[in-house]
């Protein structure tokens, strides 16, 4: 392989492997430079320290009451359930997705029939897990939610319609593929709920 | 020799500035058949002056933080002089941007036009198209209104549904755990300086593309088979300046007079140009009762719903809408008609096209609307029927009875 050029035989093989690793070892820089840029897009520094746990006072959270408050710019929803709703959520296995929580979007520690560390006080990330809208609390049992007669209390997602019961529990048949997140969190005292850390030990 | 003419030599010997006006002007021939349809390419290039020039303007007045950004579009809608024009023809003009764009596309499909040799202007088209749904997405979310806020936050949701990389992918894309203002800013650097460039590349090479090739036009035949034998000027061709920059000038003036008429008597076109709830502040924990994509999107947003959850994921849904726009780039090769124009294709194609307007029209009508069983049903039904249209292209066309093609354009 070659060519006559000036008298003189060029070895154009030679040329093609120059070509070559020229346009490699400059694919690597441009690469390189590439790095910084879309690392730069990452949370910085400062959004990665702004998710701190987040204290709340539940004293005042009635039974039948819920609270919504903002952990990690996320509303994470404190809902005191009553006992006629906590009576309500073994008799709906049959239409949840996931009743006994298998998927892992909980802690260990609320890996139970009520999904929560207190069987009352339910704690959950209120974004739904289909793509991310805040589901609306249609908490009253049947009509009274406007959401039909067989309506056992829960959430409703207004994007797409997805339902969760009083449990943050996904129905079957609905986008929603998991259960709402629970969230990390701990009972201080009484009246003092930490949301973001688990308890020690735990 | 006039001293213009010897400015102009001074200047063709540094840079061609008269070839290039030749070439793609006064010596470009295109098809003297050209009707109504073929106005909106042009119309197409006015939108996206507009939108450039209206969108410098705004951003002398907006701040991307999300602090400020809701209170300094209002700022600028009523304390900024004609602050108020320039937002509505910003905003009207992406409304408006995608009326043309989807009639210019709607005559490539029914004149053949992405037929060979004019794959590539096509697929330009089609990045094109990508890159203004991407830059339409990432503006929607600069008022920083809650339609603007938790649309964004489904958008990016979605791309949290890619298995095993989606939610790092989400978080980078966000630059935080949650929409925010490290997102708002980002957004705001890709609406005004990276899109804007890609847009303004890619319609560059789609019109280098279409002047080496040369117009299709409303009967799909070659005009270039039949030239001149001593001009070599195609037999059919007229010079685009001034035939065509004339003809053009009137589809501009009634564009205008439209797009003037939505500018100050129905700038928000009720709600479908400008939504109700984005006059209400991002508010990331309040979901407004039914959020809905602006009209544009609605078709692919109807695909995305109507797509159920499989194996405990939605990444399927996200799939179907991907997959709605990538067969768009393979037209070219999944049509084996014989004719490229609707006006010699077989009742076949003709009634597959009818279905797959009716279904796009209908997917966009169902978007807008809550989801229920009955609209998800017919939302399937529109969307099997949307991917048929292409997927069923390469056998339907080619045992479609057509009519034989004219030697010359029929006027």
């Amino acid at each position: 392989m070659g060519q006559e050029a000036g008298g003189q035989k060029v070895d154009t093989n030679k040329r093609k492997f120059l070509i070559a690793a020229t346009s490699a070892v400059g694919a690597v820089a441009a690469a390189g430079v590439a790095i910084p840029l879309v690392l730069s897009m990452q949370p910085s520094a400062r959004a990665k320290a702004a998710g701190a746990p987040v204290e709340v006072d539940i004293s005042k959270v009635e039974p039948g009451m819920l609270l919504t408050v903002e952990w990690r710019g996320k509303p994470v929803w404190i809902l005191n359930r009553t006992k006629e709703m906590l009576d309500k959520l073994p008799t709906l296995n049959g239409i949840l997705a996931d009743p006994n929580s298998e998927m892992p979007q909980q802690p260990d520690y609320c890996q139970n029939a009520t999904r929560s560390i207190k069987p009352e006080l339910l704690v959950a990330v209120g974004i739904c897990t289909h793509l991310g809208c805040s589901p609306t609390e249609k908490l009253k049992l049947g009509g009274d939610s406007g959401m039909g007669a067989d309506w056992p209390g829960g959430f409703f997602c207004p994007c797409h319609g997805s339902k969760f019961d009083l449990a943050a529990r996904v129905f079957k048949g609905v986008p929603a593929p998991t259960n709402l997140v629970i969230p990390p969190h701990q009972y201080l005292s009484d009246a003092k709920l930490l949301i973001g850390v688990d308890a020690k030990g735990a | 020799m006039s001293a213009l003419q010897k400015m102009m030599g001074w200047i063709d010997d540094r840079f061609p500035l008269t070839a290039t006006y030749k070439a793609h002007l006064s010596e470009y021939y295109a098809p003297k058949n050209f009707n109504f349809w073929y106005f909106f390419g042009s119309l197409a290039l006015l939108v996206l002056v507009l939108q450039i020039v209206t969108g410098i303007f705004l951003t002398m007045n907006y701040k991307p933080d999300a602090e400020l950004a809701f209170a300094s579009v209002e700022y600028i809608m009523r304390d900024v002089d004609w602050g108020w024009l320039i937002r509505y023809m910003h905003s009207t003009g992406a409304s408006m941007f995608f009326v043309v764009v989807y009639l210019h596309m709607f005559r490539g499909l029914m004149y053949g036009s992405y037929r060979k040799p004019r794959e590539l202007i096509w697929i330009f088209g089609v990045l094109i198209y990508l890159a203004l749904m991407a830059e339409a997405f990432l503006g929607y979310l600069l008022p920083w209104g809650q339609m603007s806020y938790w649309g964004a936050q489904v958008i990016v949701n979605l791309f949290a549904a890619v298995p095993f990389i989606g939610e790092d992918l989400s978080i980078w894309i966000r630059g935080d755990f949650v929409i925010g203002d490290a997102t708002l800013n980002r957004f705001f650097a890709f609406h005004v300086i990276a899109l804007p460039l890609v847009l303004i590349a890619l319609v560059a090479v789609h019109l280098v593309a279409l002047h080496e090739v040369g117009s299709n036009n409303p009967d799909g035949i070659e005009i270039k088979k039949h030239k001149d034998p001593e001009t070599h000027i195609p037999l059919d061709g007229i010079p685009f300046h001034p035939y065509y920059t004339v003809k053009d000038i009137v589809g501009v003036i009634v564009f205008l007079m439209v797009f003037s008429a939505i500018v100050f008597f129905a700038p928000e076109m009720g709600g479908y140009f400008l939504e109700a709830n984005n006059f209400v502040p991002a508010d990331p924990l309040k979901t407004p009762q039914h959020i809905a994509p602006l009209w544009y999107f609605t078709p692919f947003y109807a695909i995305l719903r109507a797509v159920p959850p499989l194996f405990g994921s939605q990444f399927p849904g996200v799939v179907a809408m991907g997959m709605s726009i990538v067969v768009m780039f393979f037209l070219p090769w999944l049509d084996r008609g014989k004719v490229k124009s609707i006006r010699y294709r077989g009742p076949i194609y003709k009634i597959m096209l009818a279905l797959f307007i009716v279904s796009f029209v209908g997917l966009g009508y169902l978007g807008l609307l809550p989801s229920t069983p009955v609209a998800t049903l017919v939302a399937q039904v529109f969307s099997v029927i949307y991917f048929l249209f292409f997927l069923l292209m390469p056998w339907y066309t080619s045992i479609d009875k057509t009519k034989p093609e004219p030697e010359r354009v029929t006027g």
